[in-house]
């Protein structure tokens, strides 16, 4: 699968495609409208909430962002499995596996930060050590490291099955982590936190713009793992090339002039495979 | 010629990694010294009427992580020199039996930490213990220790082969190994009594201590030749 992706031209650095499919240019002016009415909807239609104010406007992206984080490490551990499983091994499962790993944790971290921010409005403090916090600030960790791992060279193949099992441990990992924090919790539980969401019923418009939201941030992430994994491609592609290139022009050289002392391209081939 | 079974394997990888702790003592002479350093530092820091001895359980745990860090490390340095993981990998022997050895011989190494650790605790610490609460000790150690092996050997196959891996085994394995911490800890205060814990509220935490180290035995036997694959 992944022979089709190297190009056979040896300069592929000025020919190299746009990451842009007419259908992804179209989902990603449809996201685009789509924040710009969540705004609109989540700032200036919804009604303020009784108990929380304004307030309540962090969670129209607060929600989605979670979700999209919990969505994006579900589909890197699919990928993974994908890839291990997969008769083929192929190549693209692991980059749509990087690709939503990356776009996940950026999430995740959006979710901390409107969070804590909520938090610190209606707790009075940016942080509980309230079980689905700490998980989530764990899970947050967990995939900066398997994004490490990703990162530590080799060639594609090797990349592709230690993440692979990274992600699957991670798997294992994070139900571990949640059920030993809760008993921590249960253990050490001095105040019960307020639990806003609990007893709240929801204006028609408010749950509208919710779930708008929900579906908006499911459709940017849809749309920035296309895009991600399309330049992991090009990324792999120039790497596997990248030698190509350098072995070509130190050819080109050794027939052209014999007074070559050691020239080489020796900033593109591919040092790290 | 048979292939060895996964069994020998392991006990012969074991034996191997401890022969050469006992020979290099550098497990004896840097890592044990730094655990020590690390409690008499904890004391420092902490040094508030009765504060150490509350949190005297916490800091035998969290000087053990730390030091397990270090121990993983060792026992990966020493395979990366002269390529010796990829000289077991060409004889044909089955990864897991690798892995499996590794994580007895890290485990030997641990619960000796962990024995050293607690008598520091005692004596550093003022916390006593009694017979029960020395059952429930020797118990909490054995179990975390498998756990805290099995995750280490596995995060430590990562990390071999230069090129800032080594960096990367903490910010694998300490998110990984939390749930030990938090199990250990509470059975540990259970046993030396802290804030009157009564000692039967440390058994439970046994059972999540067994499941973390069989889950990730299981994972590491079965993912180690992946993960340590060039």
């Amino acid at each position: 699968m992944n022979t089709s992706l190297r190009p056979a031209s040896t300069a592929p650095a000025s020919t190299a495609p746009p990451t842009r499919t007419p259908a992804s240019f179209k989902l990603g002016v449809a996201v685009i409208l789509g924040m710009v009415l969540l705004a609109l909807l989540g700032l200036f239609f919804t009604d303020e909430d009784i108990v929380q104010g304004s307030t309540v406007r962090i969670m129209y992206v607060h929600v989605p962002t979670a979700w999209v984080a919990y969505l994006a490490f579900v589909v890197t551990a699919l990928g993974s499995a994908a890839y291990l499983w997969g008769k083929q091994h192929s190549l693209t499962f692991d980059r749509v596996a990087g690709a939503s790993a990356e776009v996940g944790v950026l999430f995740m971290g959006l979710t901390l930060v409107t969070g804590s921010l909520w938090g610190r409005i209606t707790w009075g403090t940016y942080w509980q050590w309230d079980p689905r916090l700490t998980t989530t600030a764990f899970l947050f960790v967990t995939y900066i490291g398997y994004l490490a791992v990703r990162g530590l060279g080799g060639t594609h193949q090797q990349r592709a099955k230690r993440s692979a099992v990274v992600a699957l441990l991670a798997v294992l990992e994070i139900p571990l982590v949640h059920f030993s924090v809760v008993l921590w919790r249960s253990l050490h539980q001095e105040a019960s936190v307020l639990r806003p969401d609990g007893d709240v019923t929801m204006d028609g418009l408010m749950l509208f713009t919710l779930l708008f939201g929900v579906a908006v941030f499911t459709a940017a992430f849809v749309w920035l793992v296309l895009h991600r994994q399309r330049v992991l491609t090009m990324a792999d592609a120039v790497e596997t090339s990248g030698l190509d290139a350098a072995v070509a022009m130190r050819r080109s050289e050794a027939g052209g002039t014999d007074g070559k002392d050691g020239t080489d391209g020796s900033g593109i081939d591919g040092s790290d495979r | 010629m048979s292939r060895p079974s996964t069994y020998k394997v392991a006990l012969a990888v074991a034996a191997k990694d401890l022969r050469i702790e006992r020979r290099s003592k550098v497990v004896a002479n840097q890592i044990l010294p730094f655990a020590g350093i690390v409690m008499v530092l904890f004391a420092f820091a902490l040094d508030n009427d009765g504060i150490l001895q509350r949190v005297a359980p916490g800091l035998v745990w969290l000087a053990t992580l730390f030091s397990s860090i270090i121990v993983v490390q060792r026992t990966f340095a020493v395979e990366s020199a002269d390529n010796a993981l990829d000289a077991l990998r060409v004889a044909g022997l089955p990864p897991a039996g690798v892995f499996l050895g590794k994580v007895m011989a890290l485990t030997a190494q641990l619960v000796l930490f962990e024995a050293v650790l607690v008598v520091l605790a005692l004596v550093l610490y003022q916390v006593s213990v009694s017979l029960g609460g020395a059952v429930l000790l020797v118990t909490t150690g054995m179990l975390a220790s498998i756990g805290l092996a099995a995750m280490g050997a596995l995060y430590g196959g990562l990390s071999i082969g230069g090129r800032g891996r080594e960096t990367l085994l903490p910010l694998l394995l300490l998110p990984a190994v939390a749930p030990i911490l938090i199990a250990a800890t509470r059975a540990t205060e259970a046993a030396f009594g802290s804030d009157g814990t009564p000692l039967r509220e440390g058994w439970p935490w046994m059972g999540l201590l067994g499941v973390f180290g069989a889950l990730f035995l299981f994972g590491g036997t079965l993912g180690f030749g992946t993960l340590t694959d060039e």
